[in-house]
């Protein structure tokens, strides 16, 4: 390895940090929620046999949605209520215990499915909708459908 | 200052005086009487009362309409999971533009719920908003829908609420702003947005989209949240499913026609399985008002979702009501 890969490589790495800080927390929750969502959809499609089952991917699920919700509520500083398209509810700042615990229950519940991850399509059912029922939990008070 | 013409008015006015007097007394008892005759609340017919009692009732056909029509979701107590969804006793605060609504008990408590209330009564309640004590019933209750519902329905209904537990919780009356406490005034919001019309006509519709037709304009309800409201709060018949800015506060309730910005790159089964499971194509997962709604939906046979997604696919569409 040249000394100008290395500093290109180094230069490349400090920019994905500085634009990892630059982007506003409106975007960096959005962005983990897609990741979330993606997650949701790989082992939803295993669940409805649009896809085999395959345990490897399901532990990659259960990461990207664990790690993103260990990070999700610090992603609501004051001054970030609304802008950038954001579907946050205000409720997040007037319950914000609340909110937190939510998400780490889901945290939780992934750390859980990693743990003791199912080895077959119908230990991977009966853990998705439970699961799941957090998504809804949570965005029922805690999301909100606005224009555009 | 007094000249011959202003001599000449006075005597005249004052006989306008006396007439517009009078023509505002006469005015009064016309109007009078048009409130009351329009304010009258209009029972369910003794035919159509007959044919429901005569109807061969089914507890478990009951059940699905239960479901369909969300009872449980303003009925249940706020955060009743499971089993508990099945105690209606009341208490939910639905807040409006007319002051804040607290939901009745009718768990099947004679007392506190509707125990005591027979077919009669409930028929009443459902399909011509009027409680058992002749008064009318607030639209808050979207008997402005489930008027549409079938005889054999309300019967089935009728006989799972049957089943249901007692629960002898007493709830706080409502808060409403005057003069939408006077329940007399509910009949003119009839006279003019009640009627069991289709809410939009569809050419050739075969057997399933009837079904959807039915389920979405009757028991569902969706057009209660999903179409905008005019400053009276009826439903803007030409905006059907159009969205409405959300009445409970901040932020929308989505247009669902096929103009939609999310559902017009939906499929039929996508929003199936949206109804089914809460998930959007693209796995985002279903919010706010609608997430009872969706679980109520989960309870639905298969047939009665996708029957639902293909009125949703065949609606006129319609710009944001919002
Ligand atoms: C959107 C919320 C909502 C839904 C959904 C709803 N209700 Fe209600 N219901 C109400 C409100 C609010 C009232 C009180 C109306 C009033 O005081 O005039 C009410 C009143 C009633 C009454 C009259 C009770 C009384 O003591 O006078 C009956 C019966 C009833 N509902 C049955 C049902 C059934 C059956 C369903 C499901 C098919 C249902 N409701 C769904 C909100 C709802
Ligand atoms: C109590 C109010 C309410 C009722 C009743 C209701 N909805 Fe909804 N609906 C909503 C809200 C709020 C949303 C936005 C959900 C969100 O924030 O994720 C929604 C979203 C939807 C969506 C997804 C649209 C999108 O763009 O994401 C569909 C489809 C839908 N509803 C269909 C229905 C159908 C069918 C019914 C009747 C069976 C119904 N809704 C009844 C409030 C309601
Ligand atoms: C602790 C609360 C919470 C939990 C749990 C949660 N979400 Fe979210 N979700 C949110 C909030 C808040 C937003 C809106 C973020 C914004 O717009 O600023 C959101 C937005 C989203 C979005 C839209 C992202 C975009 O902007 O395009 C998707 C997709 C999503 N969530 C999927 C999921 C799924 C799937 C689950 C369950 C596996 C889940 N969420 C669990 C709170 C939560």
């Amino acid at each position: 390895m040249t000394v100008r890969t290395l500093i290109t490589a180094a230069t490349f790495g400090l920019a994905a940090v500085v634009a990892a800080y630059a982007a506003e927390p409106q975007e960096v929750r959005q962005e983990m929620m897609k990741q979330v969502g993606g997650a949701t959809g790989a082992m939803a499609k295993m669940v409805k046999g649009q896809e085999d089952f395959d345990q490897a991917k399901v532990i990659e699920a259960l990461t990207t949605i664990s790690s993103s919700m260990a990070e999700f509520p610090a992603q609501f500083p004051e001054g970030s209520e609304t802008g950038m398209d954001t579907e946050a509810a205000p409720a997040i700042w007037e319950k914000k215990d609340d909110f937190e615990a939510k998400a780490m229950s889901l945290k939780e519940e992934a750390d859980a499915g990693i743990a003791n991850p199912p080895a077959d399509l119908d230990g991977l059912k009966a853990m998705f909708g439970p699961l799941t029922k957090s998504c809804g939990s949570c965005h029922e008070t805690y999301r909100l459908k606005k224009e555009g | 200052m007094s000249s011959p013409s202003g001599e000449a008015k006075r005597p005249a006015s004052k006989g306008a005086g006396v007439y517009v007097l009078g023509g505002l007394a006469l005015a009064t008892v016309i109007g009078a009487g048009i409130f009351w005759f329009v304010t009258e609340p209009h029972p369910v017919s003794d035919e159509r009362l007959a044919a429901i009692e005569a109807a061969d009732a089914d507890a478990a056909r009951g059940e699905s309409l239960f479901w369909a029509g969300g009872c449980a979701s303003c009925h249940a107590a706020d955060g009743a999971e499971g089993e508990d969804r099945l105690v209606l006793s009341g208490g939910h605060r639905l807040t409006s533009d007319f002051g804040t609504f607290v939901v009745p008990n009718i768990s099947t408590d004679a007392k506190a719920g509707m125990g005591g209330w027979d077919l009669k009564s409930f028929a009443n309640a459902m399909l011509a908003g009027i409680g058992p004590d002749g008064s009318h019933l607030y639209p808050s209750f979207p008997y402005g829908s489930y008027i549409r519902m079938s005889d054999q329905d309300v019967a089935d209904l009728y006989a799972f609420m049957q089943t249901l537990p007692a629960s002898d919780e007493i709830n706080a009356p409502h808060e409403l702003n005057f003069p939408f406490s006077i329940r007399r005034l509910v009949g003119g919001w009839k006279f003019l947005f009640l009627n069991n019309d289709p809410r939009v006509e569809l050419a050739n519709a075969d057997d399933q989209l009837s079904r959807g037709q039915y389920l979405v304009e009757g028991p569902g309800h969706c057009g209660e949240c999903h179409t905008p409201r005019n400053l009276l709060g009826g439903l803007k018949a030409a905006e059907w499913l159009a969205g409405a800015p959300n009445p409970e506060g901040e932020g929308i309730v989505p247009n669902i026609t096929p103009g939609g910005p999310d559902i017009s790159a939906w499929s039929a089964s996508d929003i199936a399985y949206y109804l089914e499971s809460g998930f959007t194509p693209d796995f985002d997962s279903v919010g706010g008002s609608m997430v009872d709604v969706q679980k109520n939906m989960a309870e639905l046979e298969a047939a009665d979702r996708e029957a639902i997604a293909a009125y949703l696919k065949a609606v006129p569409s319609h710009p944001n009501g919002y």
